[in-house]
């Protein structure tokens, strides 16, 4: 199945990329926008979805400096299953 | 005595740290897919793109063969000295604490830093003095060195935060100014700056050269 890494700086840890968009924006005329962070994602066809912490806590994600949120689709019971 | 530096595909500065490992002592190139360390005495985790950085830096050189090999080797007390990339894949490879995170600038940094040493506590600084002053290039994009309040204060007490920048501005936003810090046993240090560039006073500073000096007088 399809899931979803969301990976974020930790909060409270300087995140001079998220302060440049912040930053940037007003420039264009966008207002009112504040708290930026900038991640990213990684998107990844999986097996066995229960590995996905484990992946995370090993490779994705540096847990000391990053936050992540695994999303995984609840897929619909299809037709007559149990 | 032996010094063996180790490069990954990637790695670019293993040249000058087997320069600096052949002024003090016998220099061993060591490949990122050896499986052991060839009978070395200390390690030096060179400078570079490991694996081109992808993902995190450092994130993916710790999974190598010869990390497992270099990590055991650091559990046993060898001295092994990160530098740069190294030091970020020691971090990533928990043999460091800590981690780096990108430079405030967003921006590569490249200069000559003045470092003030804070410990003696390690193998690679222990012949120098607390208080001296090392000129030391650094050039690095991603050299923010970040631990949490409570990690700091025991780096702090223990004596593992073993050199500073005195620089203002910063390189890289670094937390209570640092740039070098070693494990608790004391026989492993990571530094953002580049020690095996400050070998010869032909490029400005030979102040490097005592690190790796430090050690294979100790081993000697």
């Amino acid at each position: 199945m399809r899931a979803r890494v969301l990976i974020r700086p930790k909060a409270g840890i300087l995140d001079p990329q998220g302060q440049t968009v912040e930053r940037a924006l007003p420039a264009l005329g966008f207002h009112g926008v504040s708290d930026v962070h900038v991640g990213r994602l990684v998107e990844l066809e999986v097996t066995d979805p229960s590995q996905l912490e484990a992946m995370c806590e090993q490779l994705l994600a540096n847990p000391l400096i990053e936050d992540y949120d695994v999303e995984v689709p609840t897929q619909p019971r299809p037709p007559g299953a149990l | 005595m032996k010094l063996g530096v180790v490069a990954f595909p990637g790695t670019c500065d293993d040249r000058d740290a087997l320069d600096a490992c052949a002024r003090v002592g016998e220099a061993v190139p060591l490949w990122h897919a050896d499986a052991d360390l060839h009978g070395v005495d200390a390690v030096v985790v060179p400078g570079g793109f490991s694996y081109g950085d992808h993902l995190r830096v450092g994130a993916v050189a710790r999974f190598s063969p010869v990390m497992a090999a270099v990590a055991a080797f650091a559990r046993d007390g060898g001295p092994v000295l990160g530098i740069c990339n190294g030091f970020q894949i020691l971090c990533e490879a928990g043999l460091l604490p800590g981690a780096l995170l990108p430079n405030v600038s967003l921006r590569f940094a490249m200069r000559q830093t003045t470092l003030e040493v804070l410990s003696q506590a390690c193998d690679w600084t222990r012949p120098l003095t607390v208080g001296e002053r090392l000129s030391i290039p650094a050039k690095h994009t991603s050299g923010r060195y970040f631990a949490p309040v409570e990690t700091l204060r025991e780096l702090d007490d223990g004596g593992q935060i073993v050199l500073r920048y005195v620089e203002d501005p910063l390189p890289n936003g670094s937390v209570a100014d640092v740039a070098g810090v070693c494990n608790a046993a004391g026989n492993v240090l990571g530094l953002m700056p580049h020690p095996e560039h400050a070998v010869d006073e032909l490029t400005g500073s030979a102040d490097g050269l005592r690190l790796f000096a430090a050690v294979s007088a100790a081993l000697a």
